[in-house]
């Protein structure tokens, strides 16, 4: 069988070009629509990282992409495109504000258990798109997007149904959850715990990845599922096993959406960490360690362009303009290079 | 009118798919392409029609070498290909079809009367409106047909064209390729059926590993052309007899099907120290029996036991753990994972210790086994960067060393004669230690020098299993081609 999946082994360089690449191409946008490129930039800076409060705003905006992303970097080196995580991330969510709802004993307890069941609801979301796709082969990606709308479906269900608010049904959320089940913060917003655990996702995967057999065998199954079942590796069981891990941290990340940062069950629990997770793995080529800082460059610009329309009337899906064109390019340099060194292999002059 | 390839060279990484293949087809000539898969028909027909770009060589119509960028160029030189799968889009209607690649404004009208025209000619017969998901895939060829001819096609290439049709369509269309060559058409079938060429061809060219190794006018004996597709072998004067011991693999009454091929109630005992080759034209079914004994196609009935073990239930992984290890020809696609390491190609095959890699012991692992099996290349080196015959080394140096028995296709398909010995001395010593090793081979001179015994499959079906020793070359020959005689 012929790999399907796009390359994307690009090196650090053409990754640099990109950057350079969508950088010119939005100055140009935000010329174009009037404004000085270089004060947008100052004010994506300030806006994000400026004060310790938004520094802090930010961080916690990076915890949910990089748990997601990381989960993401699992499951497509396994040669899938788990475009279900939206779904797990708010299947996370659901499981963890039960138990904040229902569960009433002591704040370590609550949490523990809240992170232990947002982590199993995304796991089995996870797990169930993976078993469409094992036993009854629904590609992940149809399947994936089905349990996402079923994930949000049920969400809303949940806010206006059983679980609204005294009195008024409304889409803006369920009550906040007790005091003792949100997570314990510095300041006004930063979770300790939700970095720590962003911080351990990352570096879990970039272990497993990098010198397990269980990650050794993951990456094999994603480069040739047919000679990765010839040379002995049971691949059913390594799809469904990333499938697990891509949902268990995307549960995570729904958790601490939920008792971290929202303090309540919304519909919009997920944020679209989901979809913006898959451009931050497509840019970090699928590379543990690169999750880390592109996440952190993606949320940037994500928090600052809200600074972006209230000073200089611009509109604040400016952030999204860029994060998008700046994969575009990185594939399409990434793209453009593999072309070249496939036009120098088979021009047999050049290889003598 | 005449057509003429000169030279032609394409290369794909280190394979050479086509080394150079001349050809000139005359003008009212059914001409053959024959060959094995993988000798490179295909890459040259592909190159003919504009579908790729040849490395080097020219393609001459009446002596006027052809630009072909696309298949749009050829076409309007006049060459026209007909692909195994016809190119119909089944949602269109018949006439939408016809129409479909027509340069310029097209009149249905006088579209319809054409098709009609030149349907009636050759005894097509086509409801214009009918949409092409009606067809069968003989009838989406004769619209293929009428539709080129209607383009302008002077040259008519059919790849594999009978796969798929029946018998009343595979006569009708026979006819009509006579037809169109006694109108002073060229005509080039492409085919590994001998029986087909045969009965079609007029002169046909013969094709192994990427070279036209013969032209011959039609009628010829069948040996010689089997010979030229299997490669000569050489009168062995005296072969090493085998040391069969005890019962490795035993198939007791086995019914399997995969495709067009069955085993019926084959019963065939293999035992240690022994080399079975299995013989026959592409697609006859000696796959079927490699991947029924590896577990990959469920039989239907009959058992297969290693040793005292009845494995009939097992999957392939429960038999690839039992001992029995099989190599599938497509090194790239099904053997080894394109961006792995050499180094990790180990590690994925190797018993692991522990969960985590310990990633200097591997290399200095990996390092010793390059050095063993001689792999030009070094821990790093990915998979896709290794030449045809490093990739078989590989495959062999991934072997554990307790198989019992060894199912491999063409172990030395596409590789020199150099790394072709080096395999088989590596297979021998295997089989020395009492491993049985069962092999698919297009080459007659590795089929009767290294089996004991000989299964000859033809049409689908084993066609009679021979002991190599007591076997001429012609004899094989003569079975490969489907003839038997005392």
């Amino acid at each position: 069988m012929i790999d399907r999946r796009p390359s994307l082994r690009f090196g650090t360089g053409s990754r640099m070009l990109a950057v350079l690449l969508a950088l010119g191409f939005t100055s140009l946008l935000i010329v174009v629509a009037g404004a000085s490129p270089i004060e947008s930039f100052r004010l994506l800076w300030e806006g994000s990282v400026g004060t310790s409060d938004k520094l802090a705003n930010t961080l916690m905006t990076w915890v949910p992409l990089v748990l997601a992303s990381a989960g993401l970097v699992v499951t497509f080196s396994a040669g899938l495109w788990n475009i279900g995580v939206e779904g797990q991330i708010v299947m996370g969510a659901v499981a963890a504000s039960w138990v904040a709802r229902e569960v009433h004993v002591g704040t370590p307890t609550i949490i523990t258990v809240a992170l232990l069941a947002g982590l199993v609801g995304g796991l089995l979301w996870g797990l169930l798109a993976g078993a469409l796709r094992v036993y009854g082969r629904v590609n992940e990606i149809f399947g994936g997007l089905g349990l996402d709308f079923v994930a949000t479906g049920f969400v809303v269900y949940l806010v206006i149904g059983p679980w609204k608010r005294a009195g008024i049904a409304s889409t803006s959320g369920t009550d906040p959850f007790p005091r003792e089940a949100w997570l314990p913060t510095i300041g006004n917003k930063l979770a300790p715990i939700a970095v720590i655990l962003a911080v351990l996702a990352v570096v879990g995967v970039y272990l497993l990845m990098r010198g397990t057999y269980f990650g050794l065998r993951l990456k094999a199954v994603g480069a040739n599922p047919a000679s990765a079942f010839i040379v002995g590796i049971r691949t059913h069981r390594y799809l469904l096993a990333a499938m697990a891990i891509g949902g268990a941290l995307a549960g995570v990340a729904g958790t601490i959406q939920a008792i971290g940062f929202q303090h309540k069950l919304v519909p919009a629990i997920s944020g679209g960490y989901g979809f913006l997770g898959i451009l931050v793995v497509l840019l970090a080529a699928y590379r543990a360690a690169l999750i880390a800082p592109i996440a952190f460059f993606f949320v940037m610009i994500s928090v600052g362009s809200s600074q972006l329309s209230l000073r200089l009337g611009l509109d604040s899906s400016i952030g999204g303009v860029i994060q998008g064109s700046l994969v575009l390019i990185a594939i399409l340099v990434g793209g453009w290079q593999v072309q070249q060194r496939a036009r120098r292999r088979s021009d047999p002059a050049a290889e003598s | 009118m005449s057509l003429e390839l000169r030279d032609i060279r394409k290369y794909f990484g280190s394979v050479h798919a086509n080394d150079g293949v001349s050809l000139k087809v005359e003008a009212g000539s059914l001409h053959g392409l024959l060959g094995e898969n993988g000798a490179g028909k295909s890459t040259l027909m592909k190159v003919l029609s504009g579908f790729i770009d040849a490395d080097s060589g020219d393609v001459l119509l009446d002596g006027e070498v052809v630009e072909m960028a696309s298949p749009r160029d050829a076409v309007s030189a006049g060459i026209g290909m007909l692909h195994q799968d016809p190119l119909v889009f089944l949602p269109f209607s018949v006439l939408d079809n016809f129409l479909l690649a027509s340069p310029g404004r097209a009149d249905r009208g006088a579209a319809a009367r054409e098709l009609k025209r030149l349907s009636s000619t050759f005894g097509f017969a086509f409801d214009p409106d009918a949409p092409a998901r009606s067809l069968t895939v003989g009838e989406r060829q004769q619209l293929e047909i009428v539709r080129l001819l209607w383009l302008g096609a002077k040259v008519l290439i059919l790849d594999e064209p009978t796969t798929g049709i029946s018998a009343s369509q595979q006569a009708l269309l026979f006819e009509t390729l006579r037809t169109l060559a006694a109108q002073g058409m060229i005509v080039i079938f492409v085919s590994h059926k001998l029986e087909e060429v045969e009965a079609l061809c007029n002169r046909v060219t013969v094709m192994r590993r990427g070279q036209a190794v013969g032209e011959v006018p039609l009628p010829a004996p069948v040996e010689r052309l089997v010979e030229l597709m299997f490669g000569r072998a050489v009168e062995i004067a005296e072969r090493t007899p085998g040391h069969p011991g005890a019962v490795a693999l035993e198939l007791t009454g086995i019914d399997a099907e995969d495709r067009l091929t069955s085993l019926d109630g084959l019963s065939l005992t293999i035992r240690r120290g022994e080399v079975i080759g299995l013989a026959g034209l592409e697609g006859s079914g000696q796959r079927t029996l490699l991947r029924t004994c590896a577990g990959l196609i469920a039989p239907s009935a009959g058992t297969i036991r290693l040793g005292e073990t009845d494995l009939t239930s097992r999957g392939y992984h429960e038999r690839r753990d039992a001992g029995i290890h099989y190599v599938p020809a497509g090194r790239l696609e099904e053997g080894l994972i394109q961006g792995v390491s050499i180094t990790e190609h180990f590690l994925l095959c190797g018993t692991q210790k522990g969960a985590v890699i310990d990633w200097s012991q591997a290399r200095s692992a990996a390092e010793a086994k390059i050095g063993e099996h001689s792999i030009v290349g070094t821990t790093e080196s990915s998979a896709e960067s290794l030449s045809g015959g490093n990739q078989q080394r590989l495959l062999l140096a991934m072997m554990p060393d307790d198989i019992e028995v060894l199912l491999m296709e063409h172990p030395t398909r596409g590789l020199d004669i150099a790394s072709g010995d080096w395999v088989w001395t590596k297979l021998l010593q295997r089989v020395a230690r009492g491993a049985a090793i069962v092999f698919s081979s297009a080459d007659l001179d590795e089929l009767l020098r290294y089996s004991d015994r000989i299964v000859v499959f033809f049409a689908g079906r084993v066609f009679k299993i021979l002991e190599a020793r007591e076997t001429s070359p012609d004899r094989l020959a003569h079975l490969i081609g489907g003839r038997d005689q005392p």
